[in-house]
């Protein structure tokens, strides 16, 4: 079988149990693939372990059983090649917008000279929108300012693969809106191959090539994989109009309302963790 | 609490020392009543004359000022052993003190960023620890006296192992306690570990560490007056000692506010330095 860009094989992620009782399964057996250049978004209710999976993919943390294999190549802890977007940002608060994004690009290339790492760094906060506030500390910028100096560190590296974990679920909607435009403008522009993390249909909807949809915990499971047949490019501002949208988000919300419970329990039989359902709920039958 | 007006408060600070300087100049010209009974080995400590308070009665302020500006006019005299300026005092003092609190912290630092670092470590040297922060500096004076042979190191030592505690606890706590997430994104950065010791771990403590370091020149000045008066010598503290004896109140009562003083002017050095290190999150 031909392996993916980025291939899950199989993984578990067991915690010790609390005073010294079984381990807690978090998942176990978890096998999905991401193509180069494609754009992945993980489903689930809260507690079921997409930030274990996320921090797995990043290195961060290590799988209890499994490997995850990238070009070829088991990943063993982080890399930068593969950038995060923390969920609440993680800028280091002593450092400005502009010395946070410096101190990337610096892990990048140690060999650049500063004038070189200063233009580098302007490139990226122009990209993200930033110019005004280069020289201004975290605390003193909005949560979307925030995020958007957390987006222009992980580009700054250049990853091949950027990870998200619920990267704009603590903004508010217009601030969020605009971000996801950025984002998805950019990973296209870049190809990069992108895996994120959600709550928010919508968004899976707008940016993602494929949903991965994951049962509750414990034991979670990738129930299904939803593919998106809504064409490229899409906006915030057309998606919900084209045909097949309803279909679409009716049937991830409809997973996550009632059968991400039921199945939690019992999965259909037949089903095979190494190979996942697709559906495309947009295609008209 | 409501913004103070700064220059409100300042007026009320000069009106209490006026009033305390006013009622203690007034308590010194009352004329004093007769003979105090005198407990007797009090007497034979001081002398029977001291003891009774007839010869040095307590200085009034008039005569502290004139001493005071005395002493400021010449406070770096030095007329053999047992008699030298103030200032010469007070920098003895002052050097011995940045002795014992610059090795504290060369050690502490250091080593508070490796107990930090590592949670076997700080379990393995946390009774230890707690054992031996305790313990008054100067119940060390006679250990160090009898295995250094030198007043003048041995005051150093106490000063170093009084100042050395809160700067090792803070640091290993400041280290220990750096947000997850932060080493996080030195990891994703694939930053070596000299990196993000420098680069994320000691910015990210370096407002608790220098609270320890502001905590321990606070201990160290207080230690050191004591620590003084036991050796002798010279220093600040042998002053006030070898004043007593003399029995020149006034000079007592000007080295008390000159310790006061210096010891304030430290306590605001290092909290600038706080301030200079500090992060808001
Ligand atoms: N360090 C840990 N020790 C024990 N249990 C943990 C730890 N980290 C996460 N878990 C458990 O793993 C489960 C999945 O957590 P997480 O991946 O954060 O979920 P999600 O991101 O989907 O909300 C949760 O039930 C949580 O209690
Ligand atoms: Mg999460």
């Amino acid at each position: 079988m031909r392996r993916s860009f980025v291939s899950v094989e199989g993984i578990a992620r067991r915690f010790p149990g609390p005073r010294g009782g079984p381990a807690q399964t978090v998942f176990e057996n978890v096998w999905f693939g991401i193509e180069e250049g494609e754009f992945v978004c993980l489903i689930g209710h809260s507690g079921c372990g997409k930030t274990t999976i996320l921090n797995i993919l990043a290195g961060l943390d290590r799988a209890s059983e499994g490997a995850v294999v990238v070009a070829g190549r088991e990943i063993d802890g982080p890399s930068l090649d593969r950038a995060v977007i923390f969920q609440s940002h993680a800028l280091l608060p002593w450092l400005t917008a502009e010395e946070n994004i410096a101190f990337a690009v610096r892990s990048r290339h140690p060999d650049w000279s500063r004038a070189q790492v200063a233009a580098e760094c302007r490139r990226w906060i122009d990209l993200v929108g930033l110019s005004a506030a280069a020289g201004k500390k975290p605390a003193q910028l909005s949560g979307g300012m925030k995020q958007r100096v957390g987006i222009a560190r992980a580009l700054s590296v250049r990853p091949k693969i950027l990870l998200m974990d619920e990267p704009f679920s603590a903004l508010d909607a217009l601030t969020r809106g605009t971000l996801q435009d950025e984002v998805n403008r950019i990973v296209a522009e870049t190809k990069l191959t992108a895996f994120m993390i959600t709550h928010d249909v919508d968004e899976a909807i707008l940016l993602a090539d494929r949903i991965l949809l994951m049962t509750n915990g414990p034991n979670a499971k990738i129930a299904e994989v939803v593919v998106n047949t809504l064409p490229r490019p899409r906006t915030r501002h057309d998606v919900h109009h084209l045909p097949g949208y309803a279909e679409l988000r009716n049937h991830i919300l409809d997973f996550l309302v009632d059968r991400s419970k039921r199945l939690a329990e019992t999965m259909p039989s037949g089903w095979d963790p190494r190979s996942i359902p697709e559906v495309r709920p947009a295609v008209p039958a | 609490m409501r913004a103070a007006r700064p220059f409100a408060s300042l007026a009320l600070s000069f009106l209490l020392l006026a009033i305390f300087v006013g009622v203690w100049q007034l308590s010194s010209l009352t004329p004093r009543g007769g003979e105090a009974t005198v407990d007797p080995e009090y007497a034979a400590l001081v002398g029977a004359a001291a003891a009774t308070g007839g010869q040095t009665p307590f200085p009034s302020p008039l005569e502290v000022g004139a001493r005071i500006l005395e002493h400021l006019a010449d406070p770096f005299y030095v007329r053999g052993t047992n008699d030298q300026g103030i200032g010469v005092q007070l920098a003895y003092s002052l050097g011995r003190v940045l002795a014992g609190y610059g090795i504290a912290a060369l050690v502490a630092i250091p080593l508070g960023f490796v107990i930090g670092m590592s949670p076997l470590l700080y379990g393995a040297l946390n009774p230890f620890i707690q054992v031996l922060r305790p313990i008054s500096p100067l119940a060390w004076m006679p250990l160090a006296l009898y295995t250094i042979k030198d007043s003048a190191v041995s005051s150093i030592f106490v000063i170093f192992i009084c100042s050395v505690w809160p700067m090792l606890i803070n640091t290993a706590f400041g280290v220990a306690s750096v947000r997850r997430e932060w080493l996080n994104v030195a990891r994703t950065l694939e930053c070596s570990t000299l990196r993000t010791a420098f680069r994320v771990i000691l910015p990210a403590a370096a407002p608790t560490i220098m609270t320890g370091m502001r905590i321990s020149i606070g201990i160290a000045w207080l230690v050191i007056v004591a620590a003084e008066m036991l050796v002798g010598g010279t220093g600040i503290g042998y002053f006030v000692w070898n004043q007593w004896n003399n029995l020149s109140l006034a000079d007592i009562v000007t080295a008390i506010l000159v310790i006061g003083l210096v010891g304030m002017v430290l306590d605001q050095l290092l909290a600038m330095a706080t301030r200079a290190v500090s992060y808001q999150e």
